[in-house]
């Protein structure tokens, strides 16, 4: 599903990306975790070729395709989705109108039939209640006025609209309540299959109760220093990431 | 984004074409025997010449105006030609049948297809060729409810009184230069008049097309709703590439007698200019209502098109109670020029006014709001609201904004809000991020930017204008 190798990106300059190789499989759930300022973000912004992101050297092979090669829209398209740790506002833009232009960007790119309004409707509907949205935030701006939580579910339901092959959640979790992370776990739980993968950045290993993780990493200093599963989380909340001294420079 | 931001223009204008219709054109330049002939080819009553050269006496007194924020070459008026007429349309054509093909054609490759026009929600079309008329439908129709909607070449025919009542009456022939000269030299236009009580049928609308080139456009628009009714008024307008700049000045004039309400739309897409800014129309209009008791004036605008626009539809609230409404979104690109605003003069007590203003600057453009809010001592209890929003797409555009208030009664209350902001990277990303390509994004954004004014446009009027947005930007981003 996604290679990465010896992946060195910088932004503004600076490198923040030293070097980091990660294998992900169809069907997989990575956690990746790690110090404030490890790269985390930086790592999403780099696969989705967020502008200002460069890539000096190494690969990424989406589907054994290069992705780096392609713009930021097509790798959107062919699958790849990043739930933002700060969702921005769109005013003015409802959010039906704006998943309807996602799905159809899609859709188009997969070959597959534009949905009926009707239909489309009928899907985003059934999407917000999974989410817990009430159905009238499909009518608003675009996360316009939103609460945090709300942004973040906001978030979840386009993941399932989109349906991606590959999703990356940056701290999904942060700044949700207990009922709202069981919700945002549930949805992507319900979305787990063999074909789809995700990455899963995080700071607490709570989430990892309910998203079980296959693998969990250790980024820091823009490599991945240390991976193992679920346990891995466990040993983290309870030492840190001091006893990793040396890599975490 | 700015890279992406910095390229985003370059697209045929779809009504780039011109039309190969043969005019009867009269030779440039501008006496009083231009205005004479025009007279006399209209057929027109004495007093009407009288009017006309009333005007073009104070126009040759009066100077080009020069305090807006637009900057453009000298206007050779004796290079404009006053007068033309499309050849085949010397007689009348009685119906669709009549009209030259090649002339429906054209409006159908602006996506106007007449015919449907016709059927679709019962939209009665008086279409301005260059400046002859050329097909009125439904007035049959309109007849019933007693509305009058004609070229103003035949009201002031057939309905000598009404026009020599209102004609002038809300914007004299001396008002600003661009008015006296259009009063001197005004060509055709539409006449409405919707009689007491009477609630107009259907949406009016015409659609406006600049075809011959040097020939400078001068409609004249009266409208004038009656004690206690209602109109919506609609007006588009598009135009063919040429290199030339055209100077279009319109004057529109709005009587809203006790109790009535016009609304009136325009969707302006004249051909801007190309991309290193050569061509263009320029677009001086003078736009004004006059609401007397209870009544109500409400402007929408969608302003996309034109070199350089210099535009300010404007209400005089003389009546108690009386209401004005502006709703404008002003889009420039690439070089073109706008300075458009409104002015909102309280006259009578507990009168009230909102203006909401989108400007949005992309490529090299620049764009000025210009409002003023005047509040008489009489206008006891007056209120305004102004909101003035500015959005920018990349860092080589401008927007200013010049509000202006002259409060003369202390009960009044005036609001104020204004705000500038960018497309950000960040809203850019996110719609990236899901799939939707550049053009697209900023093309969402600014509608839902302008999305409160849009909501005041009628239905198709609101589609044709999320459309219009989308092609204006192309090539904004790249
Ligand atoms: N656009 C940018 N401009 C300048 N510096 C940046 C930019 N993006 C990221 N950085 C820097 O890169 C480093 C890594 O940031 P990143 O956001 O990837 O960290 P993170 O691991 O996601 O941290 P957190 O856990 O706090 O979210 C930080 O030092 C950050 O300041
Ligand atoms: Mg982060």
């Amino acid at each position: 599903m996604l290679q990465i190798r010896e992946l060195v990106a910088s932004v503004e300059g600076k490198q923040i990306l030293n070097g980091l190789s990660l294998d992900i499989k169809p069907g997989e759930v990575h956690a990746i975790m790690g110090p404030n300022g490890a790269g985390k973000s930086t790592l999403g912004n780099v696969l989705t070729g967020r502008e200002g992101y460069e890539v000096i050297s190494g690969e990424v092979l989406f589907n054994g395709e290069d992705m780096l090669a392609l713009d930021i829209e097509e790798r959107a398209r062919a699958g790849l989705f990043l739930a933002f740790q700060y969702p921005v506002e769109i005013p003015g833009v409802s959010n039906m109108e704006f998943l309807k232009a996602a799905v159809d960007a899609r859709r188009s790119h997969m070959k597959q039939e534009e949905l009926s309004s009707f239909d489309f409707m009928k899907l985003a509907r059934e999407a917000s209640k999974k989410v817990s949205l009430d159905a009238a935030f499909l009518k608003r701006g675009v996360n316009e006025g939103f609460s945090g939580g709300e942004k973040k579910r906001n978030e979840i339901l386009q993941m399932m609209m989109l349906e991606p092959s590959l999703c990356v959640l940056d701290e999904t979790d942060s700044g949700l309540d207990i009922d709202a992370l069981q919700v945002v776990a549930d949805g992507v739980n319900a979305m787990r299959d063999s074909e789809r993968s995700f990455i899963v950045v995080t700071h607490y290993q709570r989430l990892l109760d309910y998203i079980i993780p296959d693998y969990v990493h250790v980024l820091a200093n823009g490599r991945i220093v240390k991976s193992g599963d679920k346990e891995l989380a466990r040993e983290l909340e309870a030492k840190g990431y001091g006893w990793l001294e040396g890599e975490v420079a | 984004m700015s890279e992406q931001v910095e390229s985003l223009i370059r697209q045929d204008y779809a009504a780039g074409f011109h039309s190969a219709i043969e005019s009867d054109t009269l030779p440039p330049g501008l006496d009083e025997d231009v205005v004479r002939f025009i007279s006399a080819a209209k057929e027109e009553p004495e007093w009407m010449l009288e009017w006309r050269l009333k005007a073009y006496r104070a126009w040759k007194e009066m100077d080009e105006p020069t305090w807006a924020h637009v900057h453009y070459p000298e206007i050779d008026f004796k290079s404009i030609s006053y007068y033309s007429t499309p050849k085949s349309m010397k007689d009348r054509p009685k119906s669709l049948d009549e009209v030259d093909p090649e002339l429906l054609e054209t409006y159908e490759k602006l996506g106007i297809p007449l015919h449907e026009q016709e059927a679709l929600a019962g939209v009665a079309v008086d279409a301005v060729f260059d400046s002859v008329s050329v097909v009125t439908t439904f007035r049959e129709k309109l007849k019933e409810a007693g509305v009058i909607f004609c070229p103003i070449s035949e009201a002031i025919r057939e309905y000598p009184e009404l026009v020599q009542k209102y004609l002038g009456s809300v914007v004299p022939q001396k008002d600003n230069f661009y008015a006296a000269l259009n009063s001197a030299v005004f060509s055709d236009g539409s006449f409405v008049y919707i009689p007491k009580g009477v609630r107009c049928p259907m949406e009016l609308s015409t659609y406006f097309r600049i075809n011959e080139l040097n020939t400078g456009q001068f409609e004249r628009t009266l409208i004038v709703a009656d004690e206690g009714s209602h109109v919506s008024y609609l007006e588009g307008c598009t135009a063919p590439m040429r290199d030339e700049n055209q100077l279009h000045a319109a004057v529109v004039e709005l009587v809203a007698l006790d109790g009535a309400r016009i609304k009136y739309s325009t969707v302006q897409n004249w051909y801007p200019g190309d991309k290193e800014g050569k061509g263009g129309i320029y677009n001086f209009v003078t736009k004004r209502g006059i609401a007397h008791d209870n009544a109500s004036i409400s402007w929408t605008q969608v302003e996309t098109g034109s070199a350089v626009t210099w535009k300010y539809p404007s209400c005089i609230l003389k009546g108690d109670n009386s209401v004005g409404e502006f709703y404008s979104v002003a889009l420039t690109n690439n070089f073109q020029q706008a300075d458009t605003g409104t002015k909102m003069i309280h006259l009578g007590k507990n009168t009230r006014s909102t203006i909401i203003a989108k400007g949005i600057s992309a490529g090299r453009s620049d764009s000025a709001y210009r409002g003023l809010v005047r509040i008489n001592p009489a206008a006891e209890g007056a209120r305004n609201f102004t909101q003035c929003d500015s959005l920018l797409i990349g860092d080589r555009c401008g927007a200013h904004t010049f509000p202006y208030i002259e409060n003369r009664n202390a009960s009044a209350v005036i609001e104020h809000e204004a705000t500038t902001s960018k497309v950000s990277d960040d809203q850019m990303f996110l719609c990236q991020q899901r799939g939707l390509d550049a053009e697209k994004a900023v093309s969402m954004i600014v509608n839902g930017f302008c999305r409160e004014v849009f909501k005041e446009l009628p239905m198709e009027f609101a589609v044709e204008a999320g459309k219009l947005l989308e092609v204006s930007l192309e090539g904004s981003v790249g």
